[in-house]
């Protein structure tokens, strides 16, 4: 006991000196454990709302949707409920705002009876969640009145009816103001929705119902009895329970995702303690060969300093707890866009438990890896300097440590992920990207140190060395810095890539405005109108919709009950949307057979499919499909197969039919054109809405316009969370350059006494700085470069462009920072006589 | 008189890649309770290796050395911690004060290992009588080069060691604050009665020493009783 009253009293005794320069090290950790603490107490309040919300989410105990009007035999089987009902009808559609003549596209909801039968819509003024249930009336989304001025008793014109906005729709029930961004909410009673005409063969619809059962009453259970009834036709089936599961499901990997984001930063941090901790370490050595002269063990000598770290590693992860504490209740304004509750801020007891023990064991674990070779410091050193000893790399504690560093990892991540696999995995990609980082860094240093220019200027090849100096840190600077900037900088250029791609998709003669739901005897007038309107018509397609009966030979109801069925649901069950026509449009790549054309009855028909779609229905030329078109079973046969581009907004078709089939089915029509200019295109979408009311036009600019907003507020929150990491990054920057401080200040001290000007000196540390900020960034900006190279051209498919002024910034911002905090750490030495600054040094 | 020190046949060796270096060769010697002994030779001649490896800081390649009546040799690295720190003193060229403990706590230490209490009044009274008795709470950095070694020199005789190594302990001083410190050592290693070796290139400070070894490339070249000096006595 008494020994060890004696380690730390030499602990607090040795420390005395360093406490600052310590104690800077030490917050490398802080902003980890802030994000951890942060993320996982907002998960949990998150959770806990989720909890005490679900019924309010769903609206009701038991909601079932599918895209086209649920079969009778099913809603047969629901309406047996003992059960109050309602029933939603949802679309995408225009409207017409006739206070500003302008047009919007929208997500219109046609509501019958009391939903939602838990909780409320959130509208102002409050009644109007009641007025808006008769006669032509409307709840209009609070981000489209605001943005065209309306107010309440303000009309909008929704079809071929004309609507009195009764109230704002403050918050829809159960989605995400994301959904908003896409297409705003306007409900209206289902009564109203008839004399619209917005409804329409081929329309697409999603029908939802709604029940609320007495109190009692085992919904699930219910539901659970009924699974296999349920199954087809894509009906989805949600009780309570579900919504519950689904949500935890859905934000679980949001959080999955920010933590590992806080984890990364909390790795990078200890990868700067660890350097920070192995160079004190060797600036104590001959303090520690002096203990173990005088006859202490080296257990002791490394207990000594094990205390520093320690209670320096309790004090840094506090103070990240703290931090985590006050950040979390900055978190749920900025997912507000995501959320589907409000979550209300509150100290989660488990999050900072969690916080501060994964926080302090993996950070005493990274300080132990330098820590361990004190045992090894021999007392011969105080008799003389340069004596060496044994090599480290053998001292199999290390590689103890090690494992129970990537254990502690694992654990935590298979906790919070609930799968030992995906901890390994997780565990495994932080490995990895930390080598590939690491190598990377260790490669440029080499290259650089080895072209250094023989004839370079003094100040320069000085400068430059200054990289390489004993103990630089020049390494971890640039893995930790690296990763910060790689992560922010890969987000800016997917982002650029992504928008890119979309707005170079009306380049030269591609279409940039597609119309649909056009009724047979309007696509006469339309194409008039377009022509008055001085646009081209570039396509004109009918659309026939129809369902897949059955396939090679057995029909799709002996199918769905096949355990070895080869089909994808999607595709078997999807409410079809085909052509026809006997030719291959621009977009498409003819990979097998040829289109045949249909001689007339009693001749076989050959449809053409699309590529994805026949590997889904797993067929291929030749093999029969049969469809059922609004009641007539049409018996095809796969003739060809086509490879479709998605790189321009046109029609696309997986199926495919000859001319001279569907004619006469009933059909819609499609038509696309492309408005030279935003004016046009605004004009001309006015007109056709004003017009035919009952047809939707989407164009380029709204789609640009809301793939920006959506990238916006995803990329925010990456963004928020890749701050974290830069800004350890630059705190082990700082901690690294104020550690070597001394040793800087002595050699640019011996400098100046043999005659270095002012100017030389501040040069020398300005070219240091100044590599060592082009280093690390520059480490991010080419990972960032090739990761997102390969994303585009292997995962998302897409022309690779880099938008070269924001990452030129990010690179050079993060330079004139390196540069500032270099500068400033080192004006003692520029500013004061040389033995000034090594007295005040020394003291 | 008791033998304190003995070395049999040893030999050291430095490896360096694949070339070895010998340092020292058949080294034989005895050295009596109470004596002072003066180990000179040239720079490389193998004095501080000798030292080393006499007071239990290093291991030899052979041969073997009995310190205290105890055969070092095969002794654990905490085994001849607990010996140096109970029975061995040691003052060095360079001070090898830490730095960011004061002047009474550097005095403190080798007791304080021991986990004896009442550690302080002991080095109050040995910082008195090297004369720091205002000193004390000092840290090293505050303090001459004559009262940094005034500080070591209180340090090593606050455990009252059997034997004192001392590693050219006036060799980073100027002329009068070395004899000043030379004599301090001289009359606290008699107050105390301990054994003293000294390794120095100073044939003044050898002379005040009862028995001079001198070494050169490793071997032992005379090895001679000394009527010490009378600044000594």
């Amino acid at each position: 006991m008494s020994n060890l009253a004696f380690l730390f009293r030499t602990a607090y005794r040795d420390s005395r000196k360093n406490r600052s320069k310590l104690a800077l090290f030490m917050s490398s950790i802080v902003l980890g454990v802030a994000a951890l603490v942060a993320i996982n107490s907002f998960n949990y309040n998150l959770r806990k709302e989720i909890d005490k919300e679900a019924a309010t989410l769903l609206g009701a105990d038991l909601a079932a949707s599918a895209n086209r009007p649920v079969e009778a035999a099913v809603l047969n089987i629901l309406d047996s409920l003992p059960a109050e009902k309602a029933r939603e009808m949802e679309l995408l559609s225009m409207s017409y705002i006739p206070k500003t003549d302008e047009t919007q596209f929208i997500r219109l909801k046609a509501l019958e009876g009391n939903f939602p039968f838990y909780g409320k819509l959130k509208t102002v003024p409050e009644e109007a969640a009641h007025s808006f249930r008769s006669g032509p009336s409307a709840l209009v989304d609070e981000s489209l009145m605001l943005q065209h001025g309306l107010i309440p008793g303000d009309s909008i014109k929704l079809g071929k009816t004309m609507f009195e906005i009764k109230g704002r729709l403050a918050g829809a029930l159960g989605s995400v103001g994301m959904a908003s961004s896409m297409a705003p909410a306007i409900y209206i009673n289902i009564a109203s929705l008839d004399s619209t005409g917005l409804v329409q063969p081929g329309s697409l619809v999603n029908y939802t119902y709604f029940y609320k059962v007495p109190e009692g009453f085992n919904i699930q259970k219910w539901k659970d009895n009924r699974k296999s009834q349920f199954r087809s036709d894509q009906l989805r089936v949600e009780t309570i329970e579900d919504r519950k599961q689904n949500l935890n499901q859905a934000f679980g990997f949001l959080n999955y995702f920010l933590n590992m984001v806080a984890i990364v930063a909390l790795l990078l941090g200890c990868i700067g303690v660890a350097s920070s901790v192995m160079i004190y370490v060797r600036a104590k050595t001959n303090s520690i060969a002096l203990l173990r002269c005088l006859g202490m063990k080296p257990s002791d000598a490394f207990l000594v300093y094990f205390i520093q770290i320690s209670v320096l590693g309790i004090i840094g992860v506090a103070g990240g707890v703290v931090l985590g504490a006050l950040i979390q209740s900055v978190l749920p304004l900025i997912l507000q866009d995501f959320l589907p509750v409000q979550v209300n801020v509150a100290l989660s007891p488990r999050a900072i438990l969690e916080g501060f023990f994964i926080g302090l064991s993996i950070t005493t674990l990274f300080s132990l890896l330098p820590l361990v070779s004190i045992r090894k410091i021999s007392p011969l050193r105080t008799l003389r300097s340069a004596f060496e000893e044994a090599e480290e790399s053998r001292d199999y504690l290390r590689w103890i440590i090690y494992g129970a560093i990537i254990l502690v990892l694992t654990v935590f991540l298979w906790i919070l992920t609930s799968s030992l696999v995906t901890g390994l995995i997780f565990v495994a990609g932080i490995i990895i990207a930390y080598l590939v980082l690491n190598g990377f860094a260790a490669l440029v240093i080499k290259i650089l140190r080895k072209s250094i220019p023989v004839n370079a200027g003094f100040v320069f090849k000085q400068g430059l060395s200054n990289l390489f100096r004993p103990d630089n840190q020049t390494k971890t600077i640039m893995v930790t810095i690296g990763m910060g900037t790689a992560v922010l900088t890969t987000l800016l250029i997917l982002q650029s890539i992504l928008l890119n791609n979309v707005s170079l998709m009306d380049e030269g003669k591609q279409p940039n405005m597609i119309l649909y739901g056009i009724e047979t005897n309007q696509m006469e007038d339309l194409k008039k109108l377009t022509i008055q309107s001085s646009l081209p018509v570039l396509q004109e397609v009918p659309v026939v919709t129809m369902k897949i009966d059955g396939w090679k030979g057995r029909n799709k109801t002996q199918w769905l009950k096949d355990s070895l069925m080869t089909a994808e649901r999607w595709a078997v069950n999807r409410e079809a949307r085909v052509t026809y026509r006997d030719t291959v449009s621009e977009d498409e790549k003819l990979i097998s057979g040829s289109l045949k054309k249909y001689a007339g009855s009693g001749d076989s028909i050959f449809v053409s499919l699309g590529t994805t779609f026949a590997e889904a229905m797993d067929v291929g030329l030749g093999d029969e499909i049969v469809f059922n078109v609004q009641g007539t079973r049409v018996v095809t046969y796969v003739g060809s197969l086509r490879e479709i581009e998605f790189r321009n907004l046109s029609t696309r078709f997986f199926i495919v039919f000859p001319t001279g089939v569907l004619e006469d089915a009933p059909q819609f029509g499609v038509l696309v054109t492309k408005a030279p200019d935003n004016k046009t295109m605004t004009k001309y979408r006015g007109d056709v809405v004003k017009a035919f009311p009952n047809v939707s036009v989407v164009d380029l600019t709204t789609i640009l316009q809301s793939v920006n907003n959506i990238l916006n507020k995803v990329t925010f929150i990456i963004q928020f969370m890749a701050i974290f990491s830069l800004l350890t990054g630059l705190i082990v920057l700082i901690s690294s350059l104020t550690l070597s401080k001394y040793q800087r200040l002595k050699e640019s001290i011996l400098l100046r006494t043999i005659g270095a000007t002012k100017a030389q000196i501040i040069k020398i540390n300005a070219t240091e700085y100044a590599f060592l900020g082009i280093l690390s960034a520059g480490t991010g900006v080419v990972i960032s470069l090739i990761a997102s190279y390969l994303l585009t051209r292997f995962q998302l498919d897409l022309d690779f462009y880099i938008a070269w002024w924001p990452v030129l910034g990010i690179l050079a911002g993060l330079v004139v920072i390196t540069i500032s905090i270099g500068m400033l750490n080192s004006r003692d030495v520029v500013n004061n006589t040389p033995l000034e600054v090594l007295r005040k040094e020394n003291s | 008189m008791s033998v304190i020190l003995k070395v049999d046949n040893l030999d050291m060796q430095y490896s360096s890649g694949n070339r070895s270096l010998s340092v020292l060769q058949s080294i034989n010697m005895s050295i009596e309770e109470g004596e002072t002994v003066a180990i000179t030779g040239p720079s490389g001649s193998g004095k501080t290796t000798l030292m080393g490896l006499c007071a239990a800081l290093d291991n030899p390649t052979s041969g073997a050395i009995t310190l205290l009546g105890t055969l070092i040799n095969p002794l654990s690295e905490d085994e001849r911690a607990r010996l140096r720190n109970r029975f061995v003193g040691f003052i060095f060229q360079n001070f090898q004060l830490l730095p960011s403990l004061t002047a009474l706590e550097n005095v403190m230490l080798p007791l304080e290992l021991q986990g004896i209490k009442g550690a302080d009044q002991e080095a109050v009274q040995l910082l008195t009588r090297v004369g720091l008795k205002d000193r004390m709470t000092h840290y090293p950095s505050q303090l001459s080069g004559g009262e940094q070694q005034r500080v070591a020199l209180a340090r090593a005789f606050i455990n009252k060691p059997k034997i004192l190594f001392a590693d050219e302990p006036t060799g980073n001083l100027d002329g009068d604050t070395g004899s000043t410190v030379e004599s301090l050592m001289f009359d606290l290693n008699k107050d105390f009665g301990t054994t003293l070796i000294i390794v120095t290139h100073n044939q003044e400070l050898a002379s005040r020493t009862g028995r001079i070894i001198k070494l050169r490339s490793g071997h032992i070249i005379s090895d001679e009783k000394n009527i010490p000096s009378m600044t000594t006595i």
